[in-house]
Parts: C-alpha cells; sequence; structure tokens
C-alpha cells in the first residue's frame, strides 16, 4: 500500500501521577498499554512522526474561552494546564508548518467542560478543544474551524461553547442520548439563532460498527465540511466507541478508526474519552497514529478482532441511513430556518440546568444572546450553582459587530453586583478578562 | 598495572596506568587486514622492559564490529519474526531471508496467539536449503514474556551454528530496534566468535594471565568470554572510548561538553553531574536503529580538515573531507590551515596556507587575515549551534508525568573539554560562545585508550512485575519467576538489585566498582471492573557509566 507520507506531530502526555480518584476511569494507567504499544512499534523512530514536549497552558488562554468560578486556578490542577498546553503545542506545530497534522495524546480530557465551569463533569474541567481553538484565534488571526467530535459521548461542552459561534461547526457522532450519558445530542440541537446549522449532532445506535460510522463519515460529514470550507479540522477523538469499551455500546474498532482519520484528515487531533485501556486505546492509538502520518495501518487490529461477531444489524444501518439524511435535509435548510426561529425578538433566552457529575454539583443557569446577523451575538450569563456561587458573565463574541460590543461594554460599565458573587466580563477579539 | 589498548581506524593506541598514572603511552598504525597484529605491535612495544606479572586487568577498544557493518563483511541471517498485529512487513527493518510466523504476545506478557511448529520448522529447513547458518529469532513484546522466542529456538536447535534471540539484546520496549539489533548480533557473532578466540590465544602466548575485557557502546566494559554472545555491544565503542578518556581527566562533578575535533567530523557529548548521558534507547549505526546501549552523541560534517569553499559571497566549510590542510600538503583549504594563518598552531607551512585562503579572501575582497579569521569564526560558530541544539534536544525530551513536567531539571553545562588536533586553538573560542570554562585535558593523544582502561563494568535490567498474573519477568535474562499478590515495588527493586548485581560479577565486575540506581520505578494500580485487580510495577536498575573505583577523576595521571 502506497500512501502520501506526512509529517505527524505527537505530543504524548499520559500523565502517570494524575487519577480523578483511584479507581476512576480517568486514572493512572489509562495510557500506559497505549504507551507501551506505541513504543513497542517503534513509532517514534519514524522519520515522518516526531515527537514533543507539551506545553503549559496558561490561566489567560483558560479565561479566554471559559467562565470559571471563582476562578481558573480553583477549578483546574496542573493536569489541566498540561493536556490543554499539549493540545496548544499540537496546534502550534500544525500552525507553523512544522508539521503537516498533529495528535495530542493526552489526558484529562475536555469535551464536557461548557463555558461556564463551576466544577468537573463527564471527567472533564476544561475544554481543551475550546482553548487551543481560542489560542490558534488569538495567534494566528480569525480561522474557520470544524470540530467533529468521535467520542461515544456527546460532545455536549463542545457544544454549549461554541453554540452561537457561526465560524465554528461543530459536529458530533455519538451513541444515542436516550442510552448513554449526557443524554444530550440530537439531530434537533443545530446552534443557536446566529449560529444555526453550526452545530451537527448525528447520534447512533448502540451496536453500530464500522460500517455504521464510516456511513456517517462518508454521507454527513465530508459533504458538510466539503460546505463549511474550515481552515481547519479538528477530530475530538474519544476512543470509546471501541466495541470492547466497557461504559459503551458500540463495536467500532482500530481499523474503522484509523480509516476514519485518514479519510477526516484532521490538522489536528485531540484525545478525548476511551476507557477500554488494554484492548482498545493501545490498538486504536497505533491505527490513528500511523493513519495520520500516511503510513499503512492494514495489519492493525485487536488480538481478539472478530469482523463477524461486531456486524451490525440491517435495522441499524437502515437507521442511520434515515438519521443521516435527517440531518443532511436540515443542512441544506439552514439558511432559511432563522427568520422562523427567531420571529420578531431582539434576544433570544435558554434555560439550562447543568449536572456536574464528576464533582455533583447543580448549576441552573440563564443565557442571553442578542439576535445579531453581524455577529455572533453578545451573550450574557446568569449562573447559579448549589454551591452558593451565583455569577453573571458578559461575552464578547470574536469578530463581534460594533453594536453588540458598545451593547455588551455599557451593560458591564452599568452592572451593580448586587446578588452576585462575581460579575465576568469576556471580549474574545481584545483578549480581556476581567472580574468584577 | 592496568593496559588499556585502543584499536582505532587509523591508529592503535595503548597506555599503561600504573598506581592511576600513566606510566607508558604508545601508538602503532592500525592494519586493518590484520587487527591482531596492531594489538600484538603495541602490546610489545608497551610491555617491552615490563613484568606482564605486574599486570591487573586489559581492556580493549576495538572497531572490529564497528567495521564489519560499515564495510557490510557480515555473515547472512534468517530472521524468523512473530510480529502479530500492529505493523506491516513493509515498514519492519528485515533483510532478505525473513520469515514472518504467527505467534503474539501483548503488553503485558500474556500470549494473544500461539505459534506454529510445523511453520518454524518449514522456515528453519528453508533457511537451511538457503546455505544459511545463523539465525536470529524476533517476537513482538519478548521482553515482556520470551516464552514464544525460546521455543522457537528450541525447535530450531541443531539447525543452526548460531541463534540471536531478539528478548536477550536489551531490556526496553521497540520492535523495529529490537529486530535490527538482533539481526546485526547475528550478522557478526561468527567474526566475533574469532575475534574471542585469538585474542585469548594471544595474551595466553604473551604471559598475561589477568581478566581481558572489552569496551562496550555505553562506556562500560564486560570480560570478553562473556562478550561473546553479545557482540552488537561492541558496536561503536570508539566514541564510547573517547568520551571515557575525557571523563577521565575532567575534574568536574557538573553539567558538562565533551568534544572531539577530528579531521572529518566533531563529535559531541554531554556530562550531567559528571555523568555521560546515554541514548534513550540505542545507538544508530549505518542506518540500522538499534536497543544497543550506547553513550549519547552528535557528531557533525565539520573538522579540522574539512573542505574551505566561498559560494555566492559566502563560507562554506565541509561536510566533505579531501585530504590533509593545505599547509600540510592537502588539495583545498581548511580551518587547519586558517588556524595557520592566524597564528593559533605551528604546524604545517604557512606559505601554503595562505596561498589556498588567497582565493576566498579575493572573492571576498578581504585581506588573507581578515578571510582566516572569518573561516575560524565561523567554524567555531557551527560547532557551537551544534552543542547548543544538541543540549536545546535533551532538555526537551518529552517526559511522562506532572511532576517531571513541572521539576524538570535542565542541563546547563559550565565546563567545555575539549581534544583533537585543533583543541588548543578552538577551545578557548568556543567556550567564550557557549559561556564555558574551555580546558584541554592532558594525554588527550590517547584519550580513548586511557578511557578504556580506566573504564568500569557496566550493565542494565529491567523488570516487570505483574501481582493480577504473580509474574515477575526480567526480560533481557529470560527470566520469569513467580510472586505473591501482594509483592511491592520495593521488592521489585530489592530482586533487581540482586539479581543486577548477579549480571555484573558475571561481567567481569569488581563489587566495588557496581555501584547501583534505580532509573526506573513505576507502579500502577491495575483496575478491572471497578476493583483493583493487581499491580503493574516497573523498575530499571543499572549501573551507570563511569570510571573504576579508587580513581580520582581529573587527578593528574
Amino acid at each position: 500500500m502506497s500512501k502520501k507520507l506526512r509529517k505527524t506531530g505527537l505530543i504524548f502526555f499520559p500523565a502517570f501521577d494524575w487519577a480523578i480518584s483511584p479507581t476512576h476511569p480517568e486514572r493512572e494507567e489509562r495510557l500506559l498499554y497505549t504507551q507501551d504499544q506505541v513504543f513497542e512499534e517503534g513509532l517514534l523512530d519514524f522519520e515522518n512522526i516526531i515527537e514533543y514536549k507539551p506545553g503549559l497552558a496558561t490561566v489567560e488562554d483558560i479565561d479566554r474561552i471559559h467562565i470559571c468560578v471563582p476562578q481558573a486556578m480553583s477549578v483546574i490542577t496542573e493536569s489541566h494546564l498540561i493536556s490543554a498546553g499539549g493540545a496548544i503545542t499540537a496546534a502550534e506545530k500544525v500552525m507553523s508548518k512544522e508539521v503537516d497534522n498533529a495528535f495530542a495524546l493526552v489526558r484529562p480530557p475536555g469535551h464536557h467542560a461548557m463555558k461556564v465551569v463551576h466544577g468537573a463533569r463527564g471527567f472533564c474541567n476544561v475544554n481543551i478543544e475550546a482553548i487551543m481553538v481560542e489560542y490558534i484565534r488569538k495567534h494566528y488571526g480569525p480561522k474557520r474551524i470544524a470540530i467533529v467530535d468521535t467520542d461515544c459521548h456527546h460532545g455536549d461542552g463542545t457544544q454549549e461553547i461554541y453554540w452561537h459561534d457561526p465560524n465554528t461547526l461543530c459536529i458530533s457522532i455519538h451513541q444515542d442520548g436516550r442510552t448513554l450519558y449526557p443524554g444530550s445530542g440530537f439531530t434537533d440541537e443545530f446552534g443557536g439563532p446566529n449560529a444555526l446549522g453550526m452545530t451537527i449532532n448525528v447520534p447512533l445506535p448502540p451496536r453500530t460498527s464500522d460500517e455504521g460510522f464510516l456511513y456517517v463519515l462518508e454521507n454527513v460529514i465530508m459533504p458538510i465540511l466539503a460546505d463549511f470550507k474550515p481552515d481547519i479540522v479538528i477530530n475530538s477523538a474519544g476512543q470509546d466507541n471501541h466495541y470492547t469499551d466497557p461504559i459503551t455500546n458500540m463495536r467500532f474498532s482500530a481499523q474503522g478508526y484509523a480509516r476514519l482519520n485518514e479519510r477526516l484528515s484532521p490538522d489536528i487531533a485531540v484525545l478525548e474519552g476511551g476507557y477500554s485501556i488494554e484492548k482498545a486505546l493501545p490498538y486504536v492509538n497505533v491505527g490513528i497514529i500511523l493513519a495520520m502520518a500516511g503510513l499503512d495501518y492494514s495489519a492493525v487490529r485487536e488480538p481478539d478482532y472478530n469482523a463477524g461477531a461486531l456486524q451490525q444489524s440491517e435495522q441499524i444501518t437502515r437507521y442511520i441511513e434515515r438519521t443521516s439524511s435527517e440531518v443532511m435535509m436540515l443542512w441544506k435548510k439552514r439558511g432559511d430556518m432563522k427568520k422562523s426561529v427567531v420571529g420578531n425578538e431582539k434576544y433570544i433566552k435558554r434555560k439550562k440546568h447543568i449536572y456536574y457529575d464528576t464533582d455533583g454539583i447543580s448549576e441552573q443557569q440563564e443565557e442571553t444572546v442578542r439576535v445579531c446577523d453581524e455577529c455572533g451575538g453578545l451573550v450574557m450569563i446568569d449562573s447559579f450553582a448549589d454551591t452558593g456561587k451565583r455569577i453573571f458573565a458578559i461575552v464578547i463574541p470574536g469578530q463581534s459587530c460594533p453594536v453588540c460590543r458598545e451593547e455588551g461594554e455599557a451593560f458591564f460599565d452599568r452592572f451593580q453586583k448586587g446578588k452576585y458573587r462575581y460579575i465576568y466580563f469576556q471580549d474574545r477579539d481584545r483578549d480581556i478578562f476581567i472580574t468584577k | 598495572m592496568i593496559l588499556g589498548i585502543d584499536v582505532g581506524g587509523t591508529h592503535t593506541d595503548a597506555v599503561l596506568i600504573d598506581h592511576f598514572k600513566i606510566r607508558k603511552k604508545a601508538k602503532v598504525p592500525t592494519d586493518a587486514h590484520n587487527l591482531l597484529n596492531s594489538l600484538l605491535q603495541v602490546t610489545s612495544t608497551i610491555l617491552a622492559a615490563e613484568d606482564p606479572a605486574g599486570l591487573q586487568r586489559v581492556v580493549l577498544s576495538t572497531t572490529l564490529s564497528t567495521n564489519a557493518i560499515v564495510q557490510n563483511k557480515i555473515k547472512k541471517v534468517g530472521m524468523i519474526i512473530a510480529s502479530g498485529p500492529g505493523l506491516p512487513p513493509s515498514l519492519l527493518p528485515v533483510p532478505q531471508n525473513t520469515f514472518f510466523v504467527a505467534g503474539y504476545v501483548n503488553h503485558r506478557g500474556i500470549i494473544a496467539a500461539d505459534i506454529n511448529g510445523e511453520e518454524i520448522h518449514d522456515a528453519g529447513a528453508r533457511l537451511n536449503r538457503e546455505g544459511i547458518d545463523h539465525l536470529a529469532v524476533v517476537g513482538n513484546f519478548s521482553t515482556r514474556n520470551p516464552e514464544q522466542e525460546l521455543k522457537m529456538a528450541e525447535m530450531l536447535s541443531g539447525r543452526f551454528r548460531h541463534a540471536s534471540l531478539g528478548h536477550r539484546m536489551s531490556g526496553h520496549l521497540n520492535f523495529r530496534r529490537r529486530i535490527a539489533t538482533t539481526y546485526l548480533n547475528s550478522a557478526i557473532w561468527d567474526l566475533y566468535q574469532r575475534f574471542v578466540r585469538d585474542v585469548l590465544q594471544f595474551v595466553h602466548r604473551q604471559g598475561i594471565n589477568v581478566p581481558i575485557y572489552i569496551l562496550k557502546a555505553d562506556g562500560g566494559t564486560f570480560e570478553v568470554a562473556k562478550s561473546a554472545d553479545y557482540p552488537a555491544q561492541t558496536i561503536l565503542s570508539g566514541p564510547a572510548a573517547s568520551i571515557m578518556g575525557v571523563l577521565s581527566m575532567a575534574k568536574c562533578n557538573e553539567d558538562a561538553i565533551a568534544l572531539d575535533i577530528g579531521g572529518t567530523t566533531t563529535d559531541i557529548a554531554i556530562f550531567a553531574d559528571g555523568v555521560p548521558l546515554l541514548e534513550n534507547l540505542g545507538v544508530t549505526i549505518e542506518g540500522h536503529k538499534t536497543l544497543i546501549r550506547g553513550l549519547r552523541t552528535r557528531s557533525i560534517g565539520l573538522g579540522g580538515d574539512s573542505v574551505v569553499r566561498c559560494e555566492n559571497g559566502k563560507i562554506i566549510i565541509g561536510p566533505q573531507r579531501e585530504g590533509p590542510a593545505a599547509a600540510l600538503g592537502g588539495p583545498y583549504p581548511t580551518p587547519t590551515d586558517a588556524m595557520i594563518v592566524l597564528n593559533l598552531t605551528t604546524i604545517g607551512e604557512r606559505e601554503k596556507a595562505e596561498a589556498a585562503l588567497e582565493p576566498i579572501a579575493r572573492l571576498l575582497g578581504m585581506s588573507i587575515a581578515e578571510t582566516a579569521q572569518l573561516i575560524f569564526d565561523q567554524a567555531c560558530g557551527k560547532i557551537a549551534a551544534a552543542v547548543g541544539s544538541f543540549i536545546e534536544e535533551i532538555n526537551n525530551q518529552p517526559v511522562y508525568t506532572i511532576h517531571e513536567m513541572l521539576e524538570g531539571r535542565k542541563i546547563s553545562p559550565k565546563a567545555l573539554y575539549v581534544v583533537g588536533g585543533p583543541a588548543a586553538a578552538m577551545a578557548g573560542p568556543l567556550g567564550g560562545c557557549l559561556a564555558c570554562t574551555p580546558f584541554i585535558p592532558e594525554h588527550s593523544e590517547v584519550a580513548n585508550a586511557v578511557g578504556a582502561a580506566l573504564a568500569r563494568t557496566t550493565a542494565e535490567l529491567t523488570i516487570l512485575a505483574d501481582t493480577e498474573r504473580r509474574l515477575l519477568t526480567i526480560g533481557e535474562e529470560g527470566i520469569q519467576i513467580p510472586i505473591p499478590s501482594r509483592f511491592t515495588s520495593e521488592e521489585a527493586i530489592a530482586v533487581g538489585r540482586e539479581r543486577l548485581r548477579e549480571k555484573a560479577m558475571a561481567m567481569g565486575a569488581k563489587e566495588e566498582d557496581i555501584e547501583i540506581e534505580v532509573i526506573e520505578n513505576q507502579e500502577f494500580n491495575m483496575v478491572r471492573d471497578m476493583y483493583t485487580a493487581g499491580k503493574n510495577i516497573r523498575v530499571k536498575v543499572q549501573v551507570k557509566p563511569g570510571l573504576i573505583s579508587g580513581f580520582t577523576r581529573g587527578k593528574t595521571l
């Protein structure tokens, strides 16, 4: 098999001294066997695979996208600065053209972390992809970015962060939310009023196999990406769709993951979940690295792989075909939907109840966005957690229009603290973060 | 007395060290066709009028293995490889006459696919028909469980003169390097056997009856009889000898740079707290990336005899060497000629050096002296830049724990040791460029022989203890022993220390030289279905490269 070789950066940070708790899936052992496999296969000896040490993300990098309550360092540990830093290093190597693509094989993960952070949910504290995306925009200018989340769990954090951003396309394929945490990610979650169609969800039935994933890739993801024309494609590369994963019910294989990455050809891949640490991760990661580097991955397979036993049913195939065409119908109509969604409203509110399962915190949130045709729209958030902390945040979007900016600035100036513990002002364009 | 001999590419050097003082030095040209001859010559020169009974040991550093590989004077090797699922054969560094067979050991050392006896016998028979009598057997993850490699070798026993087994080469993971290393070991085994036999005969005839050691690529020694099965370990022992020589002459216990500026190349080595750094996995020779433990060096194509030319108003130095400096009758101007013009050295004929630089000076519109200065500065600058990027690379080595990430120790050398022809001229300016105090060690012309003479025996051991499987594996020793389920990392370290001591003693180490350090100690809870099923303990112990006990480094030899 001859393929085009690509220079691939690998940022490997297994955090061998960090765990949520000793027996938690997100523990020291998680990437141990992946490291063994990557080392044993000698992948780092290939001239087109280059390993880089992760940098450390800074509080400024986090404050660019998150509202951490009360502040960044109180909701994270050094491990998060390193995993976000690893994602940033991957981006830097790609953006500076030192490599053609890069894979941040780091932990802890981040795709369940939303804009406001009161604690950890779904094993995530801060969203390492979002931190990376905003780092790219800060240092390399405004970019159209597509995030394709292939973790088995709905990438609800990433979706929430970019819900109103017309320049960030979030596509998530995952096990149907009716059967798995976090319970969201249905086709009708389609983006905010100023960014309709910029959120795409393709829920898949349990026991979907390689065939189903690759069908969605060919028939939904690739056509939508072709329309969106992103500058950068990011794969939020969870590995828990694997047929051996202990906390999910899918039937994806190492070969499937490798083919997906070859076809999707992401500029940057960032590890998310994946907890079959012995039977899946070593092989899936070797497959992804080889595929990204343009090396022959055809011999990569799990020792117990049995294609026949992993076949998806005819019924599942039909179901996925229907879901896919439903998503494509919506996508094609995205330009005509605003009127019916917005009506004559100037502001749109949405209420959210967010549960931080890892830390056991409950948050009530009301988010208001200014309806705007020029930018993502001014966002205001009123958030009240059962820790007793109530905060208010004003977010001026990236590439903001003058009206949203002026309104947001004026609002922040006038705002009285009152019942709120903290008032936050986040200005993406000017990279300003103020706490009052 | 200790006799140290370095059989180099051009010269064979010997030193006789008595009570840690150099008693005698000798140098003869190396007879590439008959290394033993060179050995005989240099030994008879240095031992003339000496009583061989006063010798305590003899240490040899030889280019035999290196040359055999570089000149491709090696045996055909048949390889049997159990690669399991992973890289396809096309991405593995295998020679002709390779058979891929069934069999697979996974990362924990659990057999995931069986070997097939018929297939192995068939491969053996076909290799025999090709007239191949040297074998290499390598399995994926065989250091985690050598059983399949051992079984395969057993099935084929009697069919081949020699079989090198992958797990014996190193405890490190890296299948591709394991293949390359096992292949090389088998390919030079025959040649090396003959060498060992000849050396033993030779010393016997000389009336020498003391232990004979061979220098390895990691700057350590092993007893000659014990070296016979591991010839690959002797590859690239030449640069190691030079670095150990510099180490013996260095006074410091801090971070330092060692430079060996030769005619064609400059070799760079780094000391951390006075200990030479090792390659992470192993040395590279002729494109073969191996698991041969070796000192970490960087070689750049710039030496005293590098060709200097001028292109588009820019001076270019090296990487070619077309002979000696113009001042010594060579065809092209060289950095050495520049040093002669600048009065930094007194060798050669100054007029010839000037004449050689004159065309370049004309192109640049400068005086000959200015041109010489420019060439000299540029040569120093290029070496300093290479040293800088080498150190940066070492300091940016990936780490895998938060602790190492935040507490990571950075190398920052304060001393510079320079050996080689241009050492005297270049040490000062290089020290300036690198912000280091420059030193030019004494006796540096026999640094290699001194390094060999004073090097101690080194060894390494890798332990994997899996308490769920109640099994402790020392891959490179082919050992698997049962352990209790409550086995701890302290116990693993204790086993490691004990076994390493035995291993080092068997290699000829003196008790007082076995200074063991733990270089890796990791313990992971293995959790299955939310319960702790056991521990996965990983320990690496070593006797690091260093000088024999009793010798105070930097003391005048």
